[in-house]
């Protein structure tokens, strides 16, 4: 069976000449339907370009990116577009990701642009009504703007945009790391659900491996624009092959044991 | 009171207030601005006519208020075809990039380098003075200027996360400019157009005044400059009224630009 997202040897160089920037370096990676692979690695390992180039949103300079068996650099516009329902995208910063001048409702409707038998009216009111709920939000939340949220409900709004075209696979970028801990446990928790609900798999972008250790079932480690270990998550992060990565586990702080600890052993 | 808040009210009164006097010209002035009085020439400001007369015994309050909507009209319009006309290309340049943006700078170039007096000389050459003249040569002065403010903020914009979302959507460059890029620049493009429309009120009073803005007998700041400039000494009065007038709205209409901006700019709350 093809897997859901398949990357082959993506190279993405920045700049010509002397100057030039690799900032992915032949990065290969499979990803299978609703399965949770994490992309670990510090600032400037190349993990943003990754998600921009699997999301259609920037073009390799050699490679491929495979959604179901297609390459998206391959196909036509209008295909394109077609194929864009089936991957949606969560983005690091959820102050700068929702139009400041549009509703809440608005927003979480954008991608319906991509379907032409979308729902209109009352309808796709019921509609972004249920995926606000499906996130924990109110369904009159559609009418408010994005200025009257907090960080982590405009993140659960940025969550219900990205299901809207009911997608199967979802690329967060960061999509945790501008949100204070109890935040990014209630997002994880979220995330968690929609895979136990919908199946749908998640690239999940992360300089925090405490977020891998919580919800991936593999993982990536990138550093300078190339991939250099990866396997099950429980193997990387017990014993990791790789010299880079258990530096990187040995920097690690651990900030969120605290409440992990509290989630797993209620008393 | 912050600084922002007297900038915002004074410069909005003194707006509404010009524009005000403009708009009930069109209805009501004290005497009718075109009617001669030779008898009553060169009166100081007095209780019958509050700014005086002129050389042949024209209201100068009538006058003015009869000038205030030749400026404000010649100026308004002008501001309003020439930021339209360059936010238009200002986002065009930002969306596409590349060529098209090399292009529409290069233009502006050419554009900005002709001062709207030289323009409307050409012009004047051509079409003869007038309105139409005036307004064309204030007009293609303002196009640069919005087009390189809209440009510089429309590519802040294009940077911004809720654009690439867009993108995800399927949205074409036009129709993500339109939805997420203007509603986004508007403030900006307000802020200058409000400050531009002062620079426009200066530029119809020189052009006026050299003789290339609308003709007698059609009331006008610049020319009543230019006419009461040999009464200078004898009746100081004629040369003062639309001075002042033209002075004020100026000032009003930076005054409310630079409110505006403050008002507008998201780090206002820190500075307070």
């Amino acid at each position: 069976m093809t897997p859901l997202l398949q990357v082959d040897h993506l190279t993405r160089h920045f700049g010509l000449g002397q100057g030039v920037v690799k900032a992915l370096d032949g990065v290969s990676l499979t990803l299978e339907a609703g399965q949770i692979l994490g992309v670990v690695g510090e600032s400037g390992s190349g993990k943003s370009t990754l998600a921009r180039i699997v999301m259609g949103l920037d073009r390799p300079t050699a490679g491929s990116v495979s959604i179901a068996g297609r390459d998206i650099f391959a196909m036509s516009p209008r295909d394109l577009r077609r194929a864009r329902r089936d991957f949606q995208m969560v983005f690091q910063d959820p102050y700068g990701s929702l139009d400041p001048r549009h509703r809440v409702g608005r927003i979480i409707a954008e991608p319906l642009h991509l379907d032409p038998d979308a729902p209109k009216g009352a309808a796709r009111r019921d509609l972004i009504g249920s995926l606000l709920q499906g996130v924990g939000l109110e369904p009159a939340a559609q009418d408010r703007f994005p200025h009257e949220f907090s960080g982590g409900q405009r993140q659960r709004i940025a969550i219900a945009r990205a299901l809207i075209t009911r997608p199967r696979l979802l690329v967060a970028d960061e999509a945790t790391s501008a949100l204070d801990l109890t935040v990014q446990r209630q997002i994880l928790d979220l995330v968690l659900k929609l895979r136990a609900e919908h199946g749908i798999a998640v690239l999940f972008i992360t300089h925090n491996l405490g977020v891998v250790d919580e919800i991936c079932d593999s993982v990536a480690v990138m550093k300078d624009g190339r991939i250099v270990e990866t396997g099950p998550m429980r193997q990387v992060m017990d014993s990791p092959a790789d010299e880079y990565t258990r530096r990187l586990l040995a920097a690690e702080p651990r900030l969120d044991v605290i409440g992990r600890k509290a989630r797993r052993h209620p008393t | 009171m912050s600084r922002w808040h007297i900038s915002l009210i004074l410069g909005g009164v003194i707006t509404v207030l010009v524009a005000g006097a403009a708009l009930v010209s069109r209805i009501w002035t004290p005497a009718d601005p075109t009617a001669m009085d030779i008898m009553a020439r060169l009166q100081a400001p007095n209780a019958a006519h509050w700014f005086g007369t002129d050389q042949i015994g024209r209201d100068v309050l009538s006058i003015i208020m009869a000038g205030a909507w030749t400026s404000l009209g010649i100026a308004v319009v002008a501001t309003a075809i020439g930021g339209a006309l360059g936010t238009l290309l200002g986002v065009t340049a930002a969306a596409r990039g590349g060529r098209t943006e090399r292009l529409v700078m290069s233009l502006n170039g050419v554009l900005f380098a002709f001062p709207p007096i030289l323009s409307a000389i050409l012009l004047g050459a051509l079409l003869g003075p007038g309105a139409v003249t005036a307004i064309t040569a204030i007009g293609c002065f303002m196009v640069p200027v919005f087009a390189r403010i809209s440009r510089a903020a429309a590519i802040q914009n294009w940077a911004r996360d809720y654009i690439a979302a867009a993108r995800m959507a399927g949205k074409s460059d036009a129709r993500i400019t339109a939805e997420h890029v203007l509603p986004n620049i508007m403030p900006q493009i307000i802020v200058q157009l409000a400050i531009q429309t002062g620079l426009a009120i200066l530029s119809e009073a020189g052009l006026s005044f050299l003789g290339m803005g609308v003709s007698p007998p059609t009331p006008s700041w610049g020319r009543m400059l230019s006419e009461s400039q040999t009464f200078l000494g004898s009746a100081p009065h004629l040369v003062l009224a639309p001075g002042l007038a033209i002075a004020i709205t100026v000032l009003g209409l930076n005054l409310l630009g630079d409110g505006l901006r403050d008002l507008t700019d998201p780090r206002r709350g820190q500075r307070a």
